[in-house]
């Protein structure tokens, strides 16, 4: 009798053993499919500002994903809301929209429309302003602003600088 | 060691080796299917060969394709479908089957739903039938990154996306799906390997429980009648063919499904050859871009009704009510009350349910792929919204169902 | 019977099914745009009968086409190499030697006269602003305009290849092949790219053909596609449409029309099927044949069928 009991205890031990080794192994297969340091290291992407035209939009990669940049002629920054002026970037005493170019639904690349200075995701009918701020639905949330950094006409995306930093405090970036 | 006498045949010798008899006994000739079936029943062996057709065509594709953001491209399309001897047929084949595989899915499961037969001991083919359909679903969108297409591409976007899990914004996750920020090279190796490898052997698998769940309560037949298979096959055996309830499954089930295969292999070819249209979008015949997203994104057309329910609501509850469209099925058996094990057309209500959920269906597909404007999205949230009713629905209109 | 009606529901539902997600769906998701057939009725028609001999003189004349463009078939070569006409004009300028069989007349008149107004162009060449088109429009020799202007159209007709001597191939480069590479034929925008013995030639090559590309970059505002591809991402209807005037499908688009008569934008189209889906003619010829097979297939299934059920009846 004992002696079967301590099979049966043996047989369970084994397979705590066995298990171990299998969360283990899981470990590194975890590991496996994480992205490579080299791709993960990838990724600070300067722009220079200075010959940015107004009202036309530039798309820049970063990281594999566009990012957009829009300097703001001043009508439209005169005629927008606080909270879109909250979102600018301010190179060089010109007003910018810098924000990674993907909707918040799902992905898409949304078109800007010079005319009516907003953008359009093909995909699902969102609308962004020029400030990226989401105002059709279904996008949840306003274009993401990528860290960045200012220096001189410059900004070097990847990096995070005070003003990234005082975006980030105030809740506009989540 | 075992005794082996010294065999006469080479039928004997395989038996003593490999009980080849009674496995023949076993699997045919007194393997028991109904007689009082359609041409619905053979649904289960188009599937078969159609998997056997995809398996095929596949591995002549594989010999030439390349998982290479950089030539994989090319490698289709140039390589495949000008260069290799019968390359376009092999890649034709692949597509169309790929595409049809579901439609015929889609038939099976909703005879499966008419005829009641997911209940009373059959809960396991049904069950391990919806798992059949989620790794085809995997093995389809795997599938559709190979050619690095547009539509390859963007699909490849917008779907890993879905693991962000809306507000929870599980980027981390999303990253260590692809192996990077984006879909690339990582993203199409390793979706290569699941399409060619590990999803195909968990689909053989899946077949292997399908089919074995599907030996000990037996083959549902048309009017959902309970007899007992031993008297019926003990007639069959006697030689009377004729009043017996039941027919071997092989030859006679096997001949009369053999002449389904070949009426379905005749729309099959034509498909092929003539009009494949449906199951190779032109958007994917552009090269990846992922800097140019294409004007519309829609997924192949089976997958259009799940992506419709997505779609309407804001992204937490879209992706909850997803969620929910992805599994629900799988819970068909215990949501159903009632012990009606019968054709819909003797449940009452039920049968109702039953043409309303196919309807609203094709009108998710529909809407899916129509851009989401105006009346389009109207009916498309009015669709999901009513799918979620159904499934809320079922489970009281089936308990109150009367006995039959 | 019952099979029948069943088989009749399952048919029914698919094609309801097939009909709204194909048809319908890509009917609402494409604009749909109408042939006009080649016809060019925006432009004047000819009404001069021209002078074969006097539109010689004048497309030869100093400061006239020659000047920039080649003239192969009356003996003239190019001035520059593409990659450097590009650095100049944004893109090569085309040889004129086939054009009288590849282009509408009417067109080429309205060229000659007004080049971003007859490429639709207008909308990127402003004069007011001082963006001029590459090629300077013909202000007359001195006499009748519209003469001169039919003199050198009879001239270019005359020189031409006959239609049947315009190969798909020929119309294709002509027409499209300074700005669209077609890599699964080797056409490059600066022609088709030889089999080079040694390493460094043909990084030469490619060298030049990525020069070009960014002349053309800047020109255009954006690499015009490869079309290797775009028989099976387009449909027919749409390049035919698209050749004809690409405004219709993509407004304030830099490409300009280009102008081809109705049987070279055929030629165009075949050149693109041959590229994209090279085994057309295989797959009905083979189709036919699996086809008939699987109706003798079916036939014999059927048989053994009726045989193995006579006894379960």
């Amino acid at each position: 009798m004992e002696n079967e009991s301590r099979r049966g205890f043996m047989g369970k031990a084994f397979g705590a053993v066995s298990g171990v080794g299998a969360v283990a192994s899981l470990y590194a297969m975890k590991r496996s499919w994480d992205p490579l340091p080299s791709v993960a290291a990838a990724g600070f992407t300067k722009v220079d500002l200075s010959a940015a035209e107004p009202n036309a939009l530039v798309v820049e990669k970063w990281r594999g994903k566009p990012i957009f940049i829009l300097k703001k002629t001043p009508e439209m920054v005169a005629a927008q809301t606080e909270e879109m002026t909250a979102r600018d970037v301010i190179v060089g005493g010109e007003n910018f929209l810098i924000a990674i170019g993907l909707c918040t639904h799902l992905g898409c690349i949304p078109s800007y429309r010079k005319d009516s200075t907003d953008f359009l995701c093909a995909c699902h009918g969102g609308k962004f302003d020029s400030s990226g701020i989401d105002t059709q639905l279904p996008p949840p949330s306003p274009l993401v602003i990528p860290p960045f950094k200012i220096d001189g006409t410059t900004v070097v995306l990847g990096e995070e600088g005070p003003e990234y930093a005082k975006m980030k405090e105030s809740g506009l970036i989540a | 060691m075992a005794h082996f006498e010294k065999a006469n045949s080479l039928n004997e010798w395989l038996d003593q080796r490999l009980a080849v008899n009674t496995l023949k006994r076993v699997l045919q000739t007194e393997y028991w299917i109904p007689k009082n079936i359609n041409f619905l029943w053979a649904m289960g062996m188009v599937l078969a060969i159609t998997f056997g057709i995809l398996l095929v065509s596949g591995i002549f594709l594989l010999m030439y394709y390349q998982p290479n953001v950089d030539t994989a491209f090319d490698s289709v399309n140039y390589t495949i479908m000008r260069e290799v001897g019968f390359g376009w047929l092999w890649r034709h084949v692949h597509a169309v089957a790929a595409s049809v595989v579901f439609l015929i899915i889609y038939i099976h499961m909703f005879t499966g739903i008419y005829y009641g037969s997911y209940k009373k001991g059959r809960e396991i083919i049904w069950i391990s039938g919806m798992l059949l359909f989620v790794a085809f679903s995997a093995e389809a969108f795997s599938g559709y990154m190979l050619p690095w297409g547009q539509m390859s591409y963007w699909a490849g976007m917008v779907i890993t996306n879905l693991f962000s899990l809306g507000s929870l914004e599980f980027n981390g996750l999303v990253e260590w799906i692809r192996g990077d920020y984006v879909p690339a090279q990582a993203f199409l190796t390793r979706f290569f390997m699941l399409h060619v490898l590990l999803i195909p052997l968990a689909i053989i698998a899946l077949i292997g429980i399908h089919f074995g769940a599907l030996r000990l309560p037996h083959v549902n037949n048309q009017d959902g009648e309970e007899f007992d298979y031993d008297v019926e096959a003990e007639k069959y055996k006697a030689g009377d063919k004729k009043n017996s309830k039941v027919i071997a499954f092989a030859n006679d089930f096997l001949s009369k499904d053999m002449f389904v295969v070949a009426v379905y292999l005749v729309f099959f070819f034509y498909l092929v050859f003539w009009n494949y249209s449906f199951a190779m979008d032109p958007v994917n015949f552009d090269p990846a871009d992922g800097l140019k997203t294409p004007a519309h994104i829609y997924p192949e057309w089976y997958f259009l009704w799940s992506y419709e329910i997505l779609r309407p609501f804001s992204k937490d509850i879209g992706l909850i009510a997803f969620g929910f469209a992805q599994v629900i099925f799988v819970f068909l058996p215990f949501l159903d009350r009632s012990p009606n094990a019968v054709p819909a057309s003797r449940r009452g209500l039920f049968f109702i349910w039953f043409w309303l959920l196919l309807i609203d269906m094709i009108a998710l597909t529909a809407m899916g792929k129509l851009p989401p404007e105006g009346i389009y999205s109207t009916i498309g949230f009015v669709s999901a919204v009513v799918f979620i009713l159904l499934w809320i629905a079922l489970p009281i209109i089936t308990k109150f169902e009367k006995k039959v | 019977m019952k099979e029948f009606k069943i088989l009749a529901v399952v048919v029914f539902f698919s094609l309801v099914t097939y009909w709204l997600v194909e048809p319908l769906a890509h009917s609402i998701l494409h604009k749909h745009v109408d042939s006009n057939h080649f016809t060019y009725a925006d432009l004047p028609a000819l009404e001069k009968t021209g002078d074969v001999a006097n539109g010689k003189e004048l497309v030869m004349g100093a400061g006239a086409c020659t000047g920039c463009h080649s003239l192969e078939a009356a003996g003239i070569a190019a001035s520059m190499d593409a990659v450097t006409a590009a650095s100049s004009y944004g893109v090569n300028p085309p040889d004129l030697s086939a054009v009288g069989a590849i282009y509408d007349d009417k067109f080429l008149a309205a060229l000659i006269k007004d080049p971003a107004s007859a490429l639709n162009v207008s909308h990127k060449f402003d004069p007011a602003s001082g963006k001029m088109h590459p090629m300077t429009q013909f202000y007359g020799a001195g006499g009748d305009m519209d003469q001169e202007v039919a003199d050198m159209v009879a001239y270019f007709k005359s020189i031409a290849p006959k239609a049947e001597e315009v190969t798909p191939a020929i119309a294709y480069e002509n027409a499209c092949g300074r700005c669209h590479a077609v890599k699964y034929e080797s056409w490059t925008q600066i022609g088709e790219k030889p089999t080079f013995k040694f390493k460094k030639d043909e990084y030469r090559f490619d060298a030049n053909v990525l020069e070009y590309q960014e002349h053309l970059t800047k020109y255009m505002g954006a690499l015009p596609p490869d079309l290797s591809m775009y028989y099976r991402s387009r449909n027919v209807h749409f390049l035919e449409t698209f050749i004809e005037d690409p405004q219709s499908h993509l407004a304030g688009t830099a490409m300009p029309r280009v102008g081809v008569n109705a049987e070279s934008a055929e030629k165009i189209v075949e050149y693109l099927a041959d590229s994209a889906d090279t085994l057309r003619e295989d797959r009905e010829s083979v189709g036919i044949k699996v086809m008939i097979f699987m109706l003798i297939f079916t036939i014999f299934a059927y048989l053994w069928k009726r045989e193995i059920w006579k006894d379960l009846h």
